[in-house]
């Protein structure tokens, strides 16, 4: 049960962003995603999530292509935490979480499994004891935990995250870094996700994609790509590094 | 409270067709039209309960109950809490040929014809050119309001070269007016129709709602939901107001209504709304039939009346 692509192209007019990419995403890893603003990080990682159709390439699970899944099988697949676009909800937190097992459902009613789903996955953002709030009563912090929830309550096998700190505080940040390794690390499950902070990457994903402007890729293990020389390269700005006992800190210079 | 909301919504629906039935520019006695209704009653007064107010309330519960879904359905697709029935100029089209052919002089029969034409004109055109190549919702949206736009100027163009004895009629039209309603079979059949399909995709409207990427990772067909949203609410608008004209209002504020309530997934909105829109509908048409009798007013400037002090209030004790 493995993400695979397969000399994936892709572009935007008059910009290449991703060239000649094969790739590999097996059960079990964390990947994080790393570029500048525009070099085509969300566009990538639609790609891979079936989303939308690279220009030349494939991408397939399990060695079929995500194009020949009907939608809502590869929603219980390959789930999918899109940026912040900021949305009118008028429900509940719990029926904005209980949204996430529409894939798992006959289309038509909901049952006492799928509450139980979100009522758990709601548990473990720390977001249950507000289940029965208005959403749009919440700060954006919150609103991103319930988001997060969303998503676990889908409960893919592989699950993708377009900057999934976004609106998080510190505290906040750790704990949901902390239970998408522990999908990846315990349950088997794959996670890719488009991250700016480069501490985070470094300490949480075994596995990093460098994407550089002009569809430059270097895709591996984190400990090897993590470096002041490519992380230079890939942010086009002088940098330092700080070693600590968990890890090294990329600061500008 | 809100789990009696539907048995509420029902009685409510019934004492609007009630009063629809009841009252009128003739004073009968309840008890008298409570016999004509059940069959104990003959003559003139059957006639008027079963020939006249029983089809004309009918009528404004089934127009006001499609105007309520395409304005919930509309809201849905564009994300636009602004959204109505008339947000993609299909009254706009059907206006201008409906007065297009009053000018003409053509017969009642024929106006509506026109009306019916327009209105699918307007539905065709504002969908190949809102939903054509690379299309999204805001093209939809702008397209339809800049279309809307240009019917307006032809309505007033049309309003200026009409004879005096022709503008009063037309007004009427445009207002929204149920007098000329008296089969309210297809509008019915519509309703049912529409209603039955567009809660069948109760769920995905709710998901719909979280943006066109996310519905998509969570395994709805969005492009054909999309068509199949416009086409329901184009048809449920288009029954409407070759019924009974531009009937303003309903289709905004009921669902919006229905929601500040405290009803938010589609499933139970969609249902609540219909009932909600007919039974507001009825009793605003059974107003605009008695306050001023023998003489009757558009119904679409009692909504307006009517609605918006109502949403108003609710949307301050509300924030």
């Amino acid at each position: 049960m493995a993400l695979s692509a397969d000399r994936l192209n892709l572009s935007v007019p008059g910009k290449t962003l991703c060239r000649d990419l094969t790739l590999t995403v097996q059960p079990g890893e964390c990947w994080g995603i790393l570029g500048r603003n525009g070099s085509g990080k969300t566009t990538l990682l639609h790609a891979l999530a079936g989303l939308s159709s690279p220009d030349s390439g494939a991408v397939s699970w399990a060695g079929r292509p995500l194009a020949d899944y009907p939608r809502r099988e590869l929603a219980r697949r390959i789930g999918v935490l899109p940026q912040d676009e900021g949305h009118e909800f008028f429900g509940t937190v719990r029926e904005y979480a209980l949204l996430g097992r529409y894939p798992h459902s006959s289309g038509f009613a909901l049952g006492a499994e799928d509450e139980e789903a979100a009522l758990a996955a709601l548990h473990q953002v720390g977001m249950a004891g507000l289940a029965g709030r208005a959403l749009n009563t919440l700060s954006g912090g919150e609103r991103q935990r319930v988001r997060i929830a969303m998503l676990l309550a889908q409960a893919p096998q592989l699950y993708c995250l377009d900057e999934p700190l976004q609106h998080l505080d510190l505290g906040h940040q750790a704990e949901a870094l902390n239970l998408l390794r522990e999908l990846a690390a315990k349950q088997g499950k794959a996670v890719l996700m488009v991250l700016h902070e480069t501490l985070w990457a470094g300490r949480y994903c075994d596995r990093i994609l460098l994407l550089y402007d002009g569809g430059k890729i270097l895709a591996g293990p984190s400990a090897e790509l993590m470096t002041l020389k490519n992380l230079e390269e890939l942010y086009q700005c002088p940098l330092q590094k700080i070693d600590t006992a968990t890890g090294g800190f990329f600061l500008p210079a | 409270m809100n789990s009696h909301l539907p048995w509420l919504a029902v009685v409510i629906a019934l004492c609007s067709l009630l009063a629809g039935v009841a009252l009128g520019s003739v004073d009968l006695p309840f008890a008298t039209v409570l016999r004509a209704l059940t069959g104990h009653e003959a003559g003139l007064t059957a006639d008027i309960v079963w020939q006249l107010r029983l089809p004309r309330a009918l009528a404004a519960f089934a127009c006001g109950g499609l105007l309520a879904l395409a304005g919930a359905l509309l809201q849905a697709l564009l994300r636009n809490p602004l959204a109505d029935p008339y947000i993609l100029g299909i009254s706009g089209g059907s206006a201008v040929a409906a007065l297009a052919a009053m000018l003409l002089g053509l017969a009642a029969a024929a106006v509506n014809l026109a009306a019916l034409g327009g209105a699918l004109g307007a539905v065709g055109l504002v969908f190949v050119l809102g939903f054509g190549r690379g299309g999204n919702m805001v093209r939809l949206l702008l397209t339809g309001v800049v279309l809307s736009a240009g019917f307006g100027a032809l309505i007033s163009l049309l309003l200026t070269l009409a004879p005096g004895g022709e503008v009063r009629g037309m007004l009427f039209w445009l207002m929204g007016d149920l007098s000329q309603a008296q089969a309210p079979g297809p509008a019915w059949a519509i309703l049912l129709a529409a209603l039955a399909l567009a809660w069948w995709q109760a769920g995905s409207l709710d998901i719909l709602g979280l943006g066109e990427i996310k519905a998509k990772s969570l395994g709805v067909a969005v492009r054909p939901l999309q068509f199949g949203i416009y086409f329901t609410a184009s048809a449920a608008t288009a029954a409407v107001v070759v019924e009974a004209g531009a009937i303003g209002f309903v289709g905004l504020i009921v669902p919006h209504f229905v929601r500040l309530l405290g009803v938010a997934g589609h499933r139970r909105l969609l249902p609540l709304a219909v009932l909600a829109g007919g039974s507001f509908l009825t009793l605003a048409d059974t107003l605009a039939r008695t306050v001023a009798a023998p003489q009757q007013l558009p119904v679409g400037v009692l909504t307006a009346l009517l609605g918006v002090p109502l949403l108003l209030f609710l949307l301050t004790r509300k924030v």
